[in-house]
């Protein structure tokens, strides 16, 4: 993989303010899927930043990873309703059946995992969605279910 | 002038007083965690809430400004429970192995718990987990003892301007950590330890180097050697209870002496060797159109700091090495040589009052022939430490002399202990360099106190000198963008990475308040008012080295090994 270029995200943001930061931040990750590394430098550079400050601050939020994403992401809701519905062990299902943390994406590049606060559709709680697509009644079968399929599916193609 | 009212007794208050600092000057102690002097309030600990008539509730006392008929209650039983269950809920998801731990019996949050009362553990919650960060080679982290007062983070970008750490993560998670959570080895960590000395706990601390030493103490077939820094002898007294300014220069050395090293060596004799080079490289560059100015490259964490931060003035930094690593290269040469001894057998040790000098030790500039020039750095504290572990009453032992050929110093080099100090060592010889006299007043004041940044202007020999004293990382990024900017009228710049400089640096007794370093000053400044010689360049046995080994200054030999050069280097940023 070359060098990402990030000048032209940097450049977007020409006063070099820090109130530019989390701006900045978001333009990489909607670009990348994640923070890189040398994206946090770079940002870091162009504000006047310790790297430090910039990687605080990315870890303040939720919304940041700093790892890219798999080719199945998983977004598992943890909002009130699924809450109630035992969305806590779905999440724990998925965390032993991915092997991951949210956060992280597994070593073979196929998943990642990423806990929201809320996708917005309670009816259907607990709610898993994949890749954006939506799985109602998310069950930790279910989504044991849904790991296997997918992984069968990745191998065919 | 305004009067407020603490605990029922009137009190005045200056302008822009907090409610903590008049009830500090009335002599009222309202304990504090995250406080620190000089820069403006965080407020993040909450130890120091007091009771204030009409506010409705408890009020950090370091962050409300005092005004006239403010009526105060420090130590109310509210405020003083407020108090105490902040500490047990700060103990809640503390490691309980306060007798393992480094700072056991001088760490605030031991000694809060014990002056509150707290005497069972009331709440039980989860460990911060934490890996320890032992990569460093001058400073260890333990994020378990972590208290997240965040003192550290603001010394080192505040006061320091480097910013290698800061508070990472979220809520219950929050940790102090790097860039991307890696080691401080690899950050843009410059080591000067001012995190260390104002760790309230256990969390910083230096990489311990006592085990070692003791070990190569041990060794038959070690030559131990030790050299001590000039500001040791006068900051050593306060780990033994003795006034702050306390100069224990005899006893220092006969403590050495007893815990085992072959020879003791004074820094300050190879700081009046660093003086002849440096003031010799300053009046060639002054006269030959050389980079100017010129700056002085005696403190580690300054030397990585530039080599990190400004590249692009690394010609202006002197050649010469520190001190240390003069006196270090000097032992492993011409004593060996004397003494008929393999370098190999000679096992050097430096008493610093700094952490970066451990990282300058294992420089792979150095040494030679896969040697290290210093084998151990032990701060301060350190020393303290075997001091006692070995039972020795610092304030019963007689005095000593430090041994010739390298215990023999001038007061110019014991200055070095101080901010303004080698400027002002280096000023006296260049005196005499560029007109061949001696300075009749070598006292130079505008270059001494604990101001950051100090300027001195002078003509010698018809040249017109600028020169400047910086000290506290912060301050030098100040000048240094002055330079940058085409700043001209300087031709020698101090830097010592520490504000106020070694006398305050991250090795020396902790919580030293300002009265306590302007004591160790004071007492570096009256070694050098009373002393017969006061300039480098009248050092007897620095005049025996060159006449015997070095020939001159800056001859081949002496580039050989007391210079070095500096590149740029790129940790995270």
């Amino acid at each position: 993989m070359t060098a990402p270029d990030f000048d032209p995200i940097v450049a977007k943001y020409p006063s070099g303010n820090r109130d530019a930061l989390i701006p900045l931040l978001q333009d990489v990750q909607q670009q990348c899927g994640y923070l890189p590394r040398e994206a946090v430098v770079r940002i870091g550079q162009h504000l006047q930043l310790p790297a430090s400050k910039v990687y605080g601050v990315a870890t303040f939020f939720n919304q940041f990873r700093f790892q890219p994403l798999g080719r199945y992401h998983f977004q598992v809701c943890r909002g009130t309703a699924c809450h109630v519905k035992k969305s806590m062990q779905t999440l724990t299902a998925l965390q032993r059946a991915l092997n991951i943390k949210p956060g992280q994406t597994s070593r073979d590049g196929l998943f990642s995992l990423e806990v929201v606060a809320c996708l917005g559709a309670c009816g259907l709680a607990p709610v898993v969605a994949v890749n954006g697509e939506f799985h109602a009644g998310a069950s930790p079968d279910l989504v044991n279910r849904l790991v296997r399929t997918l992984r069968k599916e990745a191998k065919v193609k | 002038m305004m009067t407020l009212e603490i605990n029922g007794r009137s009190v005045d208050v200056h302008a822009g007083d907090t409610v903590l600092a008049a009830a500090r000057r009335a002599g009222i102690r309202i304990p504090t965690l995250c406080h620190y002097e000089g820069l403006p309030p965080s407020g993040a600990c909450r130890m120091c809430v007091v009771e204030i008539e009409g506010q409705r509730g408890l009020v950090p006392s370091c962050a409300f400004p005092a005004s006239d008929g403010l009526k105060v209650q420090t130590h109310s039983p509210r405020a003083v429970d407020a108090r105490r269950t902040l500490v047990e809920l700060l103990l809640a998801n503390h490691p309980d192995d306060c007798l393992y731990c480094a700072r056991n019996g001088e760490c605030q949050l031991q000694e809060l718990a014990e002056q509150l009362g707290v005497r069972r553990r009331r709440y039980f919650g989860g460990r911060t987990p934490g890996r320890l960060d032992i990569a460093s080679p001058s400073i260890a982290r333990d994020p378990s003892k972590c208290i997240l007062c965040g003192k550290c983070v603001r010394v080192c970008e505040e006061v320091q301007s480097v910013g290698a750490i800061d508070f990472i993560g979220r809520g219950s998670k929050t940790r102090i950590g790097t860039a991307f959570d890696e080691g401080l080895n690899v950050s843009s960590c410059v080591n000067c330890g001012q995190c260390v000395a104002v760790c309230p706990v256990g969390a910083l601390v230096e990489t311990r180097a006592i085990d070692d030493v003791r070990a190569a103490l041990a060794d038959p077939s070690r030559i131990v050697v030790v050299q001590h820094a000039p500001s040791v002898s006068v900051s050593l007294a306060e780990e033994f209870g003795l006034k702050p300014g306390t100069d224990v220069d005899g006893p220092l050395v006969t403590a050495l002496r007893r815990l085992g090293f072959a020879w003791v060596f004074d820094t300050s004799f190879s700081a009046d060797l660093t003086i002849m080079e440096e003031a010799s490289e300053l009046a060639h560059r002054l006269t030959t159109g050389g980079v100017l100015p010129m700056m002085t490259s005696c403190s580690a964490g300054w030397v990585k700091f530039m080599e990190q931060f400004y590249p692009d003035l690394l010609p202006n930094l002197s050649t010469c090495k520190s001190p240390q690593q003069m006196l270090g290269a000097i032992v492993k040469t011409f004593l060996a040589e004397r003494l008929g001894l393999d370098p190999a057998r000679i096992y050097s040790v430096a008493i610093m009052p700094c952490t970066a000098k451990k990282f300058e030790a294992g420089r792979e500039e150095m040494g030679r022939a896969g040697q290290q020039d210093i084998d151990a750095v032990l701060t301060t504290r350190e020393l303290a430490e075997l001091i006692r572990m070995y039972g020795l009453d610092l304030s019963a032992l007689p005095p000593d002399a430090a041994d010739t050929p390298f215990g023999e110093r001038t007061s110019a080099g014991k200055l070095f202990g101080a901010s303004g100090g080698v400027a002002e060592a280096a000023v006296r010889t260049a005196h005499y360099l560029l007109t061949g006299q001696s300075m009749e007043a070598p006292k130079i004041q505008a270059l001494r106190g604990l101001d950051g940044i100090k300027e001195y202007r002078t003509t010698v020999g018809g040249l017109d000198i600028g020169v400047a004293a910086v000290s506290g990382l912060g301050n030098a990024r100040r000048l240094l963008d002055q330079v940058r900017a085409g700043r001209r009228d300087l031709h020698l710049i101090e830097v010592m990475a520490c504000p106020g400089g070694c006398i305050a640096g991250g090795g020396q007794p902790r919580s030293a308040s300002t009265e306590a370093i302007r004591a160790r000053m004071q007492a570096l400044y009256l070694i050098d008012r009373d002393a017969t010689v006061r300039a480098s360049h009248e050092n007897p046995a620095v005049k025996r080295l060159y006449a015997e080994f070095l020939e001159k200054p800056l001859s081949h030999r002496s580039h050989e090994l007391l210079h070095t050069h500096y590149e740029r280097r790129q940790p995270v940023m």
